[in-house]
């Protein structure tokens, strides 16, 4: 039962690996903005072809 | 835009006349408006207009057909007429609006009202298609914004607006946007948020095992462990998730005042000292859990309170009256100039529909000018050269030329806008619900906690400070604080759903109590330009209706569209010498027949004896022969009468109107007798009438929808802002209400008694709860288990009650109202309600 002195901060340290994330996501601006994002994903395969195309267009121009 | 041969064939296209059954009128393919005159056809599918059919076209020539896939009718009427925007590039303009640009690359952003469906967003975030050097551009949906990134080389930042505009996505570009930066966001919120939660739940995690009386576990001295681990976890908590809570506490208490922070201050200084204390003398696992889980809740509320303040915020500023440019006539030549380059001594030209932006003297032009926004007279005056105009006017008619002669910002309006009375701020007010009960709450707590450490103290004084301590814990205002924020949170929600939208959640507190109702009449009570007509004398042949309809057709004027559309035959025979005198009325030869159509004072000058009558009327002569005369009454909104009679019952009504006495007796009748009605009232009359009215036990609420009332509504204990198009500009006001819901304003006021009745009712529940808890305090057994469990358990059942509740009673005081909403209205074909999000600026009416 001793192993549980490893589990337990061990577990800690995963948790806490989810904070970060977290915390660098909340940084990045991704909270700023939850309900745009659900409205785009339902568009979102023409967008992947058409940021290719920019980005085409990008590199001719 | 790449031009394909297929363009010409579009070039020509027949018109198609409006369907003649009015059953079977044809939805324009592009945005859902009924095909009228102007309607234009391709490819088996009708539009209302060119300026639909040229998006279309546009759209399919650049393959985004998908756009009509994802929404139906998701097009937006273009408004015609708006096509300069070259004033932006000037260096001033342009700096004020990009956001950064770095030399090759700019970054824009822009508030779009017309944005309303997936199709919006999906449309604007593939500009880049559109245009040569637009690169990405990014919606933000909620706040109605686009932030466009594009190549300053390739294209101009007016030919991004131009491009936005064409397809009927014109910017929100107003005065104010020039001199206020934007605030930023704050984040700090979801950070507290993420670690109160990280920290609670894992504290729970670990205190599951000392619940069960588990951490015993052979030599390991796993208490100790856990008891640390929390403490380690609950410290960011405490010092980061909870500083809010300090500095509002800190100022509360320095003004001797008892918000709701000071008790949930309390609450956590005992619950963190007490854990301390115990972890650290190994005498317990402490109550690190339920101190964590009391933030994790409360901040939960704050976001919630957040994010509905995010959502329904508006900030009508008076400045954002004013557009943002005017045409400016330079030699022979015109501009747009944006109005911050107006000097004194330019020449403008106004055309029809546009605001006069500055005092200035009328050069050339027939000038009608309609003030009702301003000084609330409905009937727009004639003006002739060499008159002084007021900024704000409205110019009905032709173009006309006027010079400016008092600067934009000195102008009559302005000076009245920064009049002491209308910018006075309204105090923030301390006294809401909660304040009020935190206030009792808090003294009643501090005298429980310490009565038991006296009790105990004498019985038996190992328990004394413990119960002290036990009673401050578990006196739980985590459900004080959630209550009002999710019940009127709810509620404030839900009225906007039915387009009546609150400045804040206190505002509902206050429309609870409201018992007096001042009315504004013109464009409050009653709908401009619409109204009912009636012709007085023999009646017309239907040749002369004809005649009558042609001739009113050719003017702007008011009355004149209302008279036209009486009659829908038109004459075929055009019209001959046709001459409109501006203030007097119009003349026309039509089948060698002279037709005259105007005021009575106009008639009697060419010999024409009249009939008098009350109120505004236009009256007809043919061939010299008075022939009858037009009554044009204002219409009342509908549904108004029924709620006059309703509030009149049980709130004390009054009327202030700018127009003149003509149609008193009219609303004596609606009022009835124990109203007050006041006529020919100035924007400062109203005002005084508010301030005198209110006295203590009197809460007034003021419903107006122009300048003329903002003073009054500034005043008044609740200030309502009636508007035809919500994203248009209103005066400050603490609720903006959507014309359509005038007439239910009975449901809004019984929908705040109900709410508040809500609340009360969440802190009777609370109280319950807090009896249990505190007598299982004050007699000294608070555990742990029994804290962590009583708290969530409260928290949770009161937001949910708190919702539940606010919810229901909202769709059963307006069931009616939201089933009208959704009809499509026949006028304006305004059915494009998103679902999506409710928000001020949902309902724009393009047209």
């Amino acid at each position: 039962m001793t192993v549980i002195l490893l589990l337990i901060p061990l577990s800690i340290l995963i948790a806490s690996i989810f904070l970060f994330a977290f915390i660098w996501a909340v940084r990045s601006g991704q909270y700023e903005d939850t309900c745009t994002p659900s409205m785009r994903l339902l568009t979102d395969e023409d967008r992947r072809a058409s940021k290719i195309k920019n980005s085409e267009n990008k590199q001719q121009s | 835009m790449e031009i394909h041969s297929e363009q010409t064939v579009f070039r020509e296209l027949p018109r198609v006349k409006a369907a003649s059954t009015p059953n079977a009128l044809t939805l324009c393919f592009h945005c859902g408006t009924p095909c009228r005159d102007g309607a234009r056809a391709l490819q088996e599918k009708a539009f209302c207009c060119h300026g639909c059919l040229t998006v279309f076209e546009l759209l399919t020539a650049n393959g985004l057909t998908d756009f009509y896939n994802l929404a139906e009718n998701a097009g937006v009427r273009v408004k015609p007429g708006v096509d300069q925007f070259a004033f932006v590039d000037a260096p001033t303009v342009r700096e004020r609006l990009v956001n950064f640009s770095d030399g090759a690359v700019s970054k824009v952003t822009f508030r779009i009202p017309a944005i309303h469906c997936i199709a919006c967003v999906w449309l604007l975030e593939n500009l880049f298609r559109l245009k040569e050097g637009i690169g990405q551009s990014q919606v933000q949906f909620p706040r109605k914004e686009v932030a466009i990134t594009f190549d300053n080389s390739k294209v101009k930042l007016s030919e991004v607006v131009s491009l936005l505009a064409s397809l009927g996505y014109e910017p929100d570009l107003k005065f104010s946007d020039l001199e206020s930066a934007k605030t930023p966001i704050s984040r700090r919120l979801w950070m507290q948020l993420g670690i109160a939660g990280f920290a609670f739940g894992n504290i729970m995690l670990l205190s599951i095992s000392s619940y069960l009386g588990l951490d015993d576990w052979g030599n390991l001295n796993l208490k100790k462990l856990f008891g640390f681990i929390s403490f380690a976890l609950a410290l960011p908590v405490f010092f980061y998730s909870a500083s809010d809570y300090w500095k509002a506490a800190w100022i509360s208490t320095r003004r001797k005042l008892l918000t709701i922070e000071v008790p949930i201050a309390i609450g956590i200084v005992a619950l963190f000292g007490q854990s301390v204390y115990e972890v650290f003398s190994g005498r317990g696992e402490g109550y690190f859990d339920s101190l964590c889980g009391l933030l994790f809740f409360l901040l939960c509320g704050k976001l919630f309170q957040q994010k509905t303040f995010d959502r329904l915020a508006f900030d009508r500023d008076f400045k954002s009256f004013f557009p943002l440019s005017a045409t400016r006539k330079i030699g022979g030549s015109e501009e747009r100039a944006a109005l911050s380059q107006l000097a004194i001594g330019d020449r403008l030209l106004v055309r029809n529909g546009e605001l006069i932006p500055a005092d200035a003297r009328l050069i050339s032009g027939p000038a009608l000018i309609d003030y009702s926004f301003v000084t609330g007279e409905a009937e727009p005056s004639a003006r002739n050269p060499e008159n002084y105009l007021y900024a704000g006017g409205r110019q009905i008619g032709g173009v006309i030329e006027v010079e400016i002669v008092k600067a934009v910002s000195q102008s009559y309006l302005t000076s009245l806008w920064n009049q002491e009375v209308f910018s006075k701020e309204k105090p923030e007010t301390l006294h809401t619900l909660t304040n009020v009960f935190s206030y009792r709450f808090t003294k009643i707590v501090l005298t429980i906690a310490f009565a038991s450490a006296l009790f105990w103290s004498f019985v038996d004084p190992g328990r004394a400070v413990k119960s002290f301590v036990a009673v401050l814990i578990v006196a739980c205002p985590c459900a004080l604080a959630l209550a009002a924020p999710f019940a009127l949170g709810t509620a404030q929600r839900a009225f906007a759903r039915r387009n009546a939208f609150l400045k804040n959640a206190s505002v509902i507190e206050k429309l609870a109590v409201v018992n007096s109702i001042v009315f504004d009449k013109t464009g409050t009570l009653t709908a401009a330009g619409a109204g009912s007509v009636s012709f007085h004398g023999e009646p017309l042949t239907f040749l002369e209706q004809g005649w009558i309809h042609s001739l009113t057709r050719q003017s702007t004027h008011p009355y004149s569209m209302r008279i036209s559309e009486l009659f829908s035959g038109e004459s075929t025979d055009p019209i001959r010498s046709l001459r409109e005198i501006i203030g007097c009325g119009m003349e026309g030869l039509i089948s060698g027949n002279e037709i005259w159509i105007g005021s009575a004072a106009w008639l009697e000058s060419r010999g024409v004896a009249t009939e008098k009558s009350f109120g505004s009327s236009v009256h007809v002569a043919i061939n010299g022969k008075y022939r009858g005369r037009f009554d044009l009454t204002s219409a009342l909104r509908a549904g108004t009468d029924k709620l006059l009679r309703n509030l009149s019952a049980n709130y004390e009504l009054a009327l202030l109107s700018g127009d003149n006495e003509k149609e008193r007796v009219r609303f004596t009748e609606l009022f009835g007798e124990s109203a007050s009605l006041h006529f020919n009232q100035s924007p400062l009359h109203k005002f005084e009438f508010v301030e005198q009215l209110r006295c203590p036990g009197k809460t007034v609420m003021m419903v107006g929808d122009g300048l003329n009332d903002a003073g009054a509504l500034k005043k008044s204990d609740v200030g309502v802002a009636v508007v035809e198009n919500i994203s248009a500009f209103s005066p400050a006001s603490d609720i903006i209400l959507n014309a359509k819901m005038v007439s239910h304003l009975g449901e809004v006021l019984r929908f705040s008694k109900s709410s508040v009745r809500v609340v009360k009712l969440s802190f009777l529940v609370s109280t319950m709860y807090n009896i249990v808890g505190i007598s299982i305090a004050a007699s000294g057994n608070l555990s742990p288990v029994v804290c962590a469990i009583l708290m969530p358990v409260s928290s949770i059942s009161i937001v949910a009650f708190a919702c539940g509740a606010t919810t229901w009673l909202g769709n059963r005081i307006f069931h009616h109202c939201s089933a009208e909403k959704n009809d499509q209205h026949p006028e304006t074909g305004e059915n494009k309600v998103s679902l999506l999000a409710a928000s001020p600026t949902q309902l724009v009416e393009a047209a």
